[in-house]
């Protein structure tokens, strides 16, 4: 049994993100494992534990210094770490062929797991595009998980809290959501143990990829811009809900 | 003049109303606009569908017509090949996110999510990147272009129109590998917060889970308000997940966003910014979300917010 888990390596969401030339950003500041990823991490450990012999691989594609994301993976539970270097930035499109050749390399997966979304290019859609690659079916937002005969049991969260119970064939892709676990970050020993553990890095040259056709391309980015100017609203309370009504009333019109 | 599919979305059988600022969106750029519907349609859906600038409505009609999230994306992609459309606009709601992705992934073509604008002859969307920090602009090449646009990002501007209404009918492959056994409800009066007009939200500073209720009576006094929460409330276990606002919450778009005892951390903003008005009220004058706000009031949420639901009933 195989449980890949697809880690993204992103600017902390704390940071701040100063725009540089063109499209980059200065990247002198922490970058984490995407928050959504470490659902999917945490929950590909838990089901280790419970299937015999199960494998957990961690996979990042990303510049060298990811290293620092899937030791963390590794910290937390993960076997092993592949990395695919690159310099550049890539889309939805070439990373979900970069994930999918990795694994095709690795191992025969049983269980694909990724984050819902990543923090960063809040995309939404490398989970179904590996799922299609690999002809498996998939499921996001993921918030429970259960699996035994060659399928997966999952709950998805929806909108307004509905939830929808879907079983899929294994292997199966999973994008997992924020009430899927509670993550499990690493003890000391935990991190000590992780240092054994193997990241096998491969370059993106090295892997053979042809350009796709499709392209979603990044050309203009700019600080979002706040153009509120806050005003107080003092007097007494009656008078601030008064005030607050006439707002509400005539320059938000939705009274 | 292009072709472009409109993916219509219903919830419980009526449109919803997030569907028709997207529909603005293509009817500005002058292009002939199929409004594709899954599901069944009424008269008073067509008749609206007709009022904000729709020249076609497809009637999707499948021999399983249940919702299965693989099997309709293989009906929008055979639906847009039936009809040589190579521009598809959806929204970026919990179905839209199950669906444009799925479609996009069939097709090989580029996607966009959480569009907040499309230029749809110079195939260029902008949306949020870096947790709402920053916006960027995309080149979209392919054969056929998806976006999902943000909810609420575009007001809808009448266009009448008198739509000339089709049927696909389809016969789609039972879909093996992925089954839906069962749609479980929300709590009832639970909002959905990502297309909600006016979200009145609340934070640590309601102390706990029962003083959340003055939050509820204050979205009751506006009729139809959401309730939200920032990521402190929720992992306290005042208000469920789903109402949580932010980076790893729902990133909301309301024309009116209150927010009561929250300081505005940056996960906080990044998921609400782009709200139309936004009201805070804080008792701590340095709270950072003072400087997001466009009115604030510095005072305490439990005198403050009371005297406004009363001032919201009396009108
Ligand atoms: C990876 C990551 C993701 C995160 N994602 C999210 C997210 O999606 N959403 C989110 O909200 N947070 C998120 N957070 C958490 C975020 O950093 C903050 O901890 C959180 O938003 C703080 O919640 P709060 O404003 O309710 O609490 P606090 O920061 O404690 O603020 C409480 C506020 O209430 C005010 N107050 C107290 N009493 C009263 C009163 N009687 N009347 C009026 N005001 C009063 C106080 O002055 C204070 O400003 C995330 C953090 C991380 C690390
Ligand atoms: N470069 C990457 N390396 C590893 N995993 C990724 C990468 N990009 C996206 N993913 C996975 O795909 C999920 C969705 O990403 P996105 O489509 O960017 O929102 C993330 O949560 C990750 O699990």
């Amino acid at each position: 049994m195989k449980i890949y888990v697809c880690v993204k390596h992103v600017p902390d969401s704390a940071a701040t993100i100063a725009v540089k030339e063109g499209t980059e950003i200065e990247e002198a500041i922490t970058f984490l494992m995407n928050p959504y990823d470490e659902h999917a991490l945490t929950e590909a450990c838990r089901l280790k534990n419970l299937l015999p012999q199960a494998e957990v691989i961690a996979v990042c594609f990303s510049k060298p210094e990811a290293e620092s994301t899937l030791r963390s993976a590794l910290a937390m539970g993960a076997d092993r770490g592949l990395l695919i270097t690159t310099r550049h930035r890539h889309d939805a499109i070439m990373t979900a062929r970069v994930l999918k050749k990795a694994i095709d390399q690795d191992g025969q997966p049983d269980i694909i797991l990724t984050g819902k979304e990543s923090i960063d290019s809040e995309g939404m859609q490398t989970m179904f595009r590996l799922a299609h690659l690999f002809n498996m079916p998939a499921a996001t937002n993921v918030v429970k998980i259960e699996t035994g005969d060659g399928a997966a049991l999952v709950t998805c969260e929806k909108e307004a809290g509905v939830r929808e119970t879907l079983k899929l064939e294994m292997p199966c892709v999973l994008a997992a959501g924020k009430d899927l676990n509670t993550p499990r970050y690493p003890t000391f020993p935990d991190i000590v143990k992780s240092r054994k553990k193997e990241i096998r890095t491969i370059e993106l040259e090295k892997i053979n990829l042809p350009e796709p056709a499709s392209r979603i391309e990044m050309v203009g980015l700019i600080p979002a811009m706040e153009k509120r100017c806050p005003k107080e609203i003092t007097g007494t309370t009656i008078s601030i809900a008064e005030k607050l009504v006439t707002i509400l009333k005539d320059e938000a019109r939705v009274i | 003049m292009k072709k472009i599919g409109r993916l219509i979305e219903l919830k419980e059988g009526a449109l919803k109303p997030a569907n028709l600022g997207i529909l603005t969106t293509a009817v500005k750029e002058g292009h002939e606009i199929f409004a594709i519907l899954m599901e069944t349609v009424t008269s008073d859906i067509q008749q609206q569908l007709a009022r904000y600038g729709t020249d076609h409505i497809v009637k999707v009609v499948m021999n399983r017509p249940d919702w299965n999230p693989a099997r309709w994306a293989q009906a929008v992609v055979t639906v847009l090949e039936n009809l040589d459309i190579h521009i598809l606009m959806g929204m970026t709601s919990a179905q839209g996110k199950d669906l444009l992705p799925r479609i996009a992934a069939i097709l090989d073509a580029p996607l966009v999510m959480d569009c907040v604008h499309v230029d749809i002859d110079e195939q260029m969307a902008k949306t949020s990147q870096y947790s709402g920090k920053t916006t960027a602009t995309f080149s979209l090449i392919g054969e056929t272009i998806l976006y999902g646009m943000r909810p609420n990002a575009i007001a809808a501007v009448v266009h009448p129109t008198a739509p000339h209404v089709t049927e696909q009918i389809l016969d789609i492959p039972e879909e093996t590998k992925l089954q839906v056994i069962e749609v479980l409800p929300g709590k009832p009066g639970t909002q959905n917060l990502s297309e909600a007009d006016v979200i009145v939200s609340g934070g640590r500073g309601l102390k706990n889970a029962e003083n959340f209720k003055i939050i509820f009576d204050c979205a009751n006094a506006f009729g139809d308000a959401a309730v939200g929460a920032s990521r402190v409330a929720v992992d306290e276990g005042w208000a469920p997940y789903a109402m949580q606002v932010g980076q790893t919450g729902t990133k909301v778009n309301p024309k009116v966003y209150i927010a009561c005892g929250i300081s505005g951390s940056v996960q906080h903003i990044a998921g609400m910014k782009t709200s139309g008005l936004i009201i805070a009220i804080n008792t701590d004058a340095t709270a950072a979300i003072l400087a997001h706000c466009d009115y604030f009031v510095i005072g305490d949420l439990f005198t403050i917010l009371p005297a406004l639901t009363l001032k919201l009933t009396q009108l």
